[in-house]
C-alpha cells in the first residue's frame, strides 16, 4: 500500500497527527531547558498515548492512562520538583556537553526495536474490534486466567510501598521524642 | 421541515457540534446560578441582605454584571511569571469542569455519551485539573501561590482515593460503571443506593468538598496565610475560568453524588413514561440540594489544619472505604 493509499482513509490522518504530536512533545521532554517545562511535554505525550489506545477501542486502558500516568504519578513529579527546586525560566543545571554518545545509545536503541518489531510483527493485520472493549472481560480475565501475575504486581506494589515508607521516615532524637510526648 | 432538523441532527459532526455548545452554554449558566446562590444563601445565613440593586429585584443581574466586569478587565500577567504555562493553566483547569458534565444523566436516554466506562472517565478526567492548579501555582513566579499550589496538590492527591475509593461500592451494586446503567440498576432493585452505601456517600462528599478547596478544606487558598494561594496573581477573564470551573465543579460533584447514590433522574414511584419528561427536574433537584449543602457547610465548620486534613484522608477516610468495599463485596455474594 502507498503512503498515498494510506492517507486515504481519516483515521489515519487522526493517527499521523497524533503520533506527530506525540513525537514533537517527547523531543521536548529530552530537550527542554526547565524542568517543569519539561514534565508538562510529559502530560502531552502521555496524553498522545491515551489518544491512541482509544482509537485502538481500548477505553478502559484509555482511561487508566490518564488517571494513573496524569493524575497521579505526573502530579507527584510536578510536586516533588516544586518542593524541592523549580525556578521559572531557563534551567543551566539542565544542559550538558555530553550529547553525542547519549544521543547515539538511543538511536541505536530505536532502530533495534524498530528492527525487532517489524520483523516479529511486520506483516501481521490486525483486525478492527469494532466495539470497545467491555470492563467486564478485562476484569474477568484480570482476576481469572491472569490472577497470579496480578497477585505478583500488587505484592510488589506494596514491597515497594513499605521500602518507601521505610527509607523516608527517620528515627526521631531523644529530644524530639520528649517533645513529642509533651504535646 | 421537521425532517430536515432530525436529518441534520443525524449527522454526527452537527450532533457533535451541538452537544459541545449545550455542554459550553451549561458551564456559564450553571455558574451564574450557583454563584447568585451562595451570595445569597451566605448573606442569609450572617444576617444581611446580599446582592440587592443590580438588575431591579433581589439583584438577580448581579453575577451577570460581575461577569462583564471581568471580561472588561486588563490581562495582567506577572513580570516573573512563566507566560505560557501561566495561560494554560485556567484552560486546563476548565476543559476538565466541561468534560466532566458529558457523562451526566439527566434522564432515561438523555446523556450526552454514556460511555461504558463513565464514572471511571469522569475520575480520571476531573485529575487533569490538579495539574491545572499546581501548574497555576508554579508559573504565577510567586510565594504564595507557589505554597497554594503545593498544598492543594498535596490536597487533591490524598483526597483523590477516598474519592475513587467510595465510588467503587455503587459500581460494585450497580455491576456496571456506566452512568445511565447505574440509575437503571438502582431503578431495578427499588431503591436508590444511599441506604446500603451511607458510608460510601459521606466518604463521597467529604472527599467532593476537599477536591474542590472549599471550607473546610480551603488550605489553598487560605486568605490569613497565603493572601489567595494559587489564584494570588490570577486577575479578568483567566480569573474568571477558575471561578466558573469551582462552580460548574460543584454543580457537577453533586450530580455525579446524586446519580450514584440518590437514585438520579428517579424516584420512586413515578411511572417510566413521565420520567422522560420529569427527569431532569427530579437530578437537578436532587443536585441543588447536595449544592445548598456544601454552601451550608461554609459558614458552620472552621477550616482544618493542614496536619489535621491529612491525617482526616489517610488515616481515617480510606481504611473506612477499604472497609465500606469489602462489606459491599461480601453483601453482593451472601444475600
Amino acid at each position: 500500500m502507498s503512503f498515498i493509499d494510506w492517507l486515504g482513509s481519516p483515521v489515519n490522518w487522526v493517527f499521523l497527527v497524533v503520533g506527530l504530536a506525540i513525537l514533537f512533545s517527547s523531543w521536548r521532554v529530552v530537550t527542554a531547558k526547565n524542568v517543569v517545562h519539561a514534565a508538562l511535554y510529559l502530560v502531552a505525550a502521555l496524553g498522545g498515548a491515551a489518544i491512541l489506545f482509544l482509537m485502538l477501542s481500548a477505553e478502559f486502558v484509555a482511561w487508566v492512562v490518564v488517571l494513573v500516568y496524569i493524575g497521579a504519578v505526573l502530579v507527584l513529579f510536578l510536586f516533588g520538583i516544586m518542593i524541592t527546586r523549580a525556578p521559572t525560566g531557563k534551567d543551566v543545571g539542565l544542559d550538558t556537553p555530553h550529547k553525542t554518545s547519549p544521543a547515539l545509545l538511543s538511536v541505536a536503541t530505536f532502530v533495534l526495536l524498530s528492527w525487532a518489531s517489524i520483523q516479529a510483527f511486520g506483516t501481521t493485520q490486525v483486525e478492527s474490534v469494532g466495539e470497545p472493549t467491555s470492563t467486564e472481560v478485562l476484569g474477568i480475565a484480570l482476576l481469572g486466567r491472569f490472577v497470579i501475575p496480578f497477585e505478583v504486581v500488587s505484592f510488589v506494589l506494596l514491597a515497594a510501598l513499605i521500602g518507601g515508607v521505610t527509607i523516608a521516615r527517620r528515627d526521631l532524637t531523644p529530644a524530639e521524642e520528649e517533645e513529642r510526648r509533651a504535646v | 421541515m421537521s425532517t430536515f432538523i432530525s436529518d441534520l441532527f443525524a449527522n454526527f459532526w452537527v450532533s457533535l457540534a451541538g452537544k459541545v455548545l449545550l455542554v459550553a452554554l451549561m458551564i456559564p449558566l450553571v455558574g451564574m446560578v450557583i454563584g447568585y446562590a451562595e451570595m445569597k444563601l451566605s448573606a442569609k445565613m450572617q444576617a444581611r441582605v446580599g446582592p440587592y440593586f443590580a438588575g431591579g429585584r433581589w439583584g438577580w443581574a448581579q453575577l451577570i454584571a460581575d461577569g462583564v466586569k471581568f471580561f472588561q478587565k486588563e490581562d495582567l500577567i506577572p513580570e516573573e511569571a512563566d507566560r505560557p504555562v501561566f495561560k494554560i493553566a485556567p484552560v486546563l483547569v476548565l476543559i476538565s469542569t466541561v468534560a466532566l458534565l458529558v457523562v451526566i444523566p439527566f434522564g432515561p436516554g438523555i446523556i450526552f455519551r454514556d460511555l461504558s466506562v463513565g464514572i471511571f472517565y469522569a475520575l480520571a478526567i476531573s485529575s487533569l485539573s490538579t495539574v491545572g492548579i499546581l501548574i497555576a501555582g508554579w508559573s504565577s513566579g510567586n510565594k504564595y501561590s507557589l505554597m497554594g499550589g503545593l498544598r492543594a496538590a498535596g490536597q487533591l492527591i490524598a483526597y483523590e482515593l477516598p474519592l475513587v475509593l467510595a465510588v467503587v461500592g455503587s459500581v460494585m451494586m450497580a455491576g456496571t460503571m456506566s452512568m445511565g446503567g447505574i440509575v437503571e440498576a438502582q431503578i431495578e432493585a427499588g431503591y436508590p443506593y444511599v441506604i446500603i452505601q451511607f458510608i460510601g456517600f459521606g466518604i463521597f462528599m467529604i472527599a467532593a468538598l476537599a477536591e474542590l478547596s472549599r471550607i473546610p478544606f480551603d488550605m489553598p487558598i487560605a486568605e490569613s496565610e497565603l493572601v489567595m494561594g494559587y489564584l494570588t496573581e490570577y486577575s479578568g477573564f483567566r480569573f474568571l475560568f477558575f471561578f466558573l470551573a469551582e462552580f460548574a465543579n460543584m454543580f457537577s460533584l453533586s450530580a455525579i453524588a446524586a446519580t450514584l447514590f440518590l437514585g438520579g433522574y428517579w424516584l420512586p414511584g413515578i411511572p417510566e413514561d413521565v420520567l422522560a419528561y420529569a427527569g431532569p427536574v427530579i437530578l437537578l433537584a436532587k443536585t441543588f440540594l447536595l449544592v445548598f449543602a456544601m454552601i451550608w457547610f461554609r459558614w458552620t465548620f472552621p477550616r482544618f489544619r493542614e496536619d489535621q486534613l491529612q491525617s482526616l484522608a489517610w488515616k481515617w477516610l480510606i481504611p473506612l472505604a477499604l472497609a465500606n468495599i469489602i462489606i459491599t463485596g461480601a453483601l453482593k455474594v451472601y444475600l
